[in-house]
């Protein structure tokens, strides 16, 4: 794995100018190494994980597991990419086991995800059956704990 | 009344530790970087804990048998065999200590008769020369040096030995300086110790934390087996400190000697500890092996910038401590240190700390944050710039 990626994924939130500090690059260097994860399509987007429990983020998430037809030539692919595709959709792995695609799905209220899986997604053709399960509360959200305040453990300053 | 008068005169004469000292000053300053702990940033991984309530849980709350839990035994002696070339009946050749600091005291109060000579190599840690004057022993500093990465040389060895020596301590990778052996220089260590018929105690605490080359235990060398006893335990590479857990393997004479010390002064190790040892080793592989990934990036940063700047620092090739040359500012490491901390709210340890060889060093813990690591750097080096300005 290259350097500059094994920073991005241990390195918390560091600016370009701290990661060229610690990969003992240019600023410059770093940006380009940057772009050039970005435009080969590996480096995607950084956001931020949140966490909104306390704050009236007006967000239902559900999680959806869609049984599906495979297609001659291009198996679930076709299918897949066209669901991924709904800006509802956060996203979508093809998995194995009881269902084919499992969907994560971020909509306004209850009402709008409902819309949204019995009149988009179980309307597709090759859609043979959807079962929804809204979430009802987050403990953990990419490697962060959301309970409560994060306790700072105590090291003493000073130790042999 | 004048109590002091009670005290044992090897007890008055200990020097208070260099490091207590520069705790008292750090504890007071409030929102400083600390560079100055000796153990993981890591809290324990998550899997060893939980193995540390369950046993609660299950009333694992009695004692265990003087030498440690056999599971744990067991499950050291695989360990041990796998990593470091060596092989140890759990049943008589391993005792579980409280860390390595109690093996360390038990080796030498099993093993030191009044007067009895050890050397050991300097800078260390600080509890080496202490142990040997509880035990009334004679402690015979061997200085390392910059110039060989604070390599153990048997040049140094041999102008350091005198008839009557009769126990040698090494702790390789070595707390503060980072350096270590080869295999060769290992090699050469251990004829020396069959030579001068010498046994060894090898305080391997920070072999995990190897980042160049491979870690090789002097109890693997030919012939070392019979007359070593060696050290380790679950601070470091599982960033265990707080549970205060460690081990000693060595032959069943000498590992009998140890327990009898053990078991008329602690009796055993925490039982909820060797649980979660027992956790550690098992399956605490992956965990240790990321945190060990983490800690060489940072190491290659912060050595490098300690060079950029211009405080020479050579590459420590095992644990997670810089021990950067700071002579070149014209300061004691004392000064250079208190300095620091009140310029710049910057805690580093000086290296006399770790004995007289550690003149003119200070030693910086890089298992912190990248951006603590940055910020110490940048603090550092304006620091060293204002010194360096006066100075003109």
């Amino acid at each position: 794995m290259k350097p500059i990626i094994k920073l991005l994924l241990e390195g918390g939130s560091l600016n370009t100018v701290q990661m060229a500090q610690v990969l003992n690059l240019s600023e410059a260097e770093v940006n380009r190494q940057l772009d050039t994860l970005k435009k080969d399509g590996v480096l995607l987007g950084l956001r931020p994980v949140l966490n909104l429990a306390d704050e009236d983020s007006g967000v239902v998430r559900a999680v959806i597991e869609v049984r599906i037809t495979p297609e001659r030539g291009g198996g679930f692919n076709r299918l897949a990419e066209r669901i991924s595709k709904f800006d509802e959709v956060e996203s979508c792995y093809l998995m194995s086991g009881g269902y084919d695609l499992l969907v994560f799905v971020n909509g306004a209220s209850l009402q709008k995800v409902a819309a949204f899986v019995s009149e988009k997604l179980s309307t597709l053709e090759g859609v043979l059956s959807t079962a929804t399960h809204f979430m009802l509360r987050s403990y953990k959200e990419h490697g962060f704990l959301l309970g409560g305040k994060v306790e700072e453990t105590e090291r003493l300053k000073v130790a042999p | 009344m004048d109590q002091s008068r009670y005290i044992a005169r090897h007890v008055v004469n200990l020097p208070k530790s260099g490091i207590r000292d520069f705790f008292d000053i750090v504890a007071k300053m409030k929102d400083a970087i600390s560079l100055g702990v000796g153990e993981p940033d890591f809290d324990t991984p998550w899997h060893i804990r939980e193995a540390g309530i369950y046993a609660l849980e299950k009333g694992k709350t009695h004692y265990t048998s003087n030498l440690g839990l056999i599971e744990l035994r067991r499950a050291i002696n695989k360990y041990v065999e796998q990593n470091f070339n060596v092989s140890y009946v759990p049943e008589n050749e391993v005792i579980i200590t409280v860390g390595v600091s109690e093996g360390l005291d038990l080796a030498c109060r099993a093993l030191i008769n009044p007067g009895d000579k050890v050397m050991y190599h300097q800078p260390c840690y600080v509890s080496y020369s202490p142990s040997i004057t509880l035990a009334h022993g004679i402690p015979v500093p061997v200085p390392t040096f910059a110039k060989d990465g604070f390599a153990l040389t048997v040049e140094a060895l041999r102008a350091a030995w005198s008839p009557g020596c009769k126990i040698l301590m090494v702790n390789l990778p070595c707390n503060p300086t980072g350096g270590t052996c080869d295999r060769a220089q290992i090699e050469a260590i251990a004829k020396f110790a069959v030579e001068k018929d010498l046994i060894v105690l090898s305080d391997e605490i920070y072999s995990e934390l190897t980042f160049e080359g491979v870690h090789t235990s002097i109890a693997s060398i030919p012939g070392l087996k019979e007359r070593t006893i060696f050290l380790h335990g679950f601070s470091k590479a599982f960033s265990m400190t707080g549970w205060r857990i460690g081990y000693a393997c060595g032959p069943a004479t000498l590992i009998e000697a140890m327990m009898k010390v053990h078991q008329y002064s602690m009796l055993c190790a925490s039982i909820i500890a060797q649980e979660a040892a027992i956790e550690a080793l098992v399956r605490g592989e992956d965990a240790m092996k990321k945190m060990r990934d983490q800690y060489h990036r940072r190491r290659d940063f912060i050595v490098r910038r300690f060079n950029e700047i211009g405080l020479k620092c050579h590459l420590p090739r095992g644990s997670f401590y810089a021990f950067p040359d700071i002579s070149q500012t014209g300061l004691g490491e004392k000064d250079f240190a208190l300095g620091l901390l009140q310029a710049e709210k910057v805690a580093i340890v000086p290296g006399a700390a770790f004995g007289e060889n550690g003149r003119g060093f200070c030693r910086a813990c890089f298992a912190t944050s990248y951006e603590q690591l940055i910020e110490a750097s940048n603090r550092i080096e304006r620091y060293v710039q204002s010194l360096t300005a006066k100075n003109w």
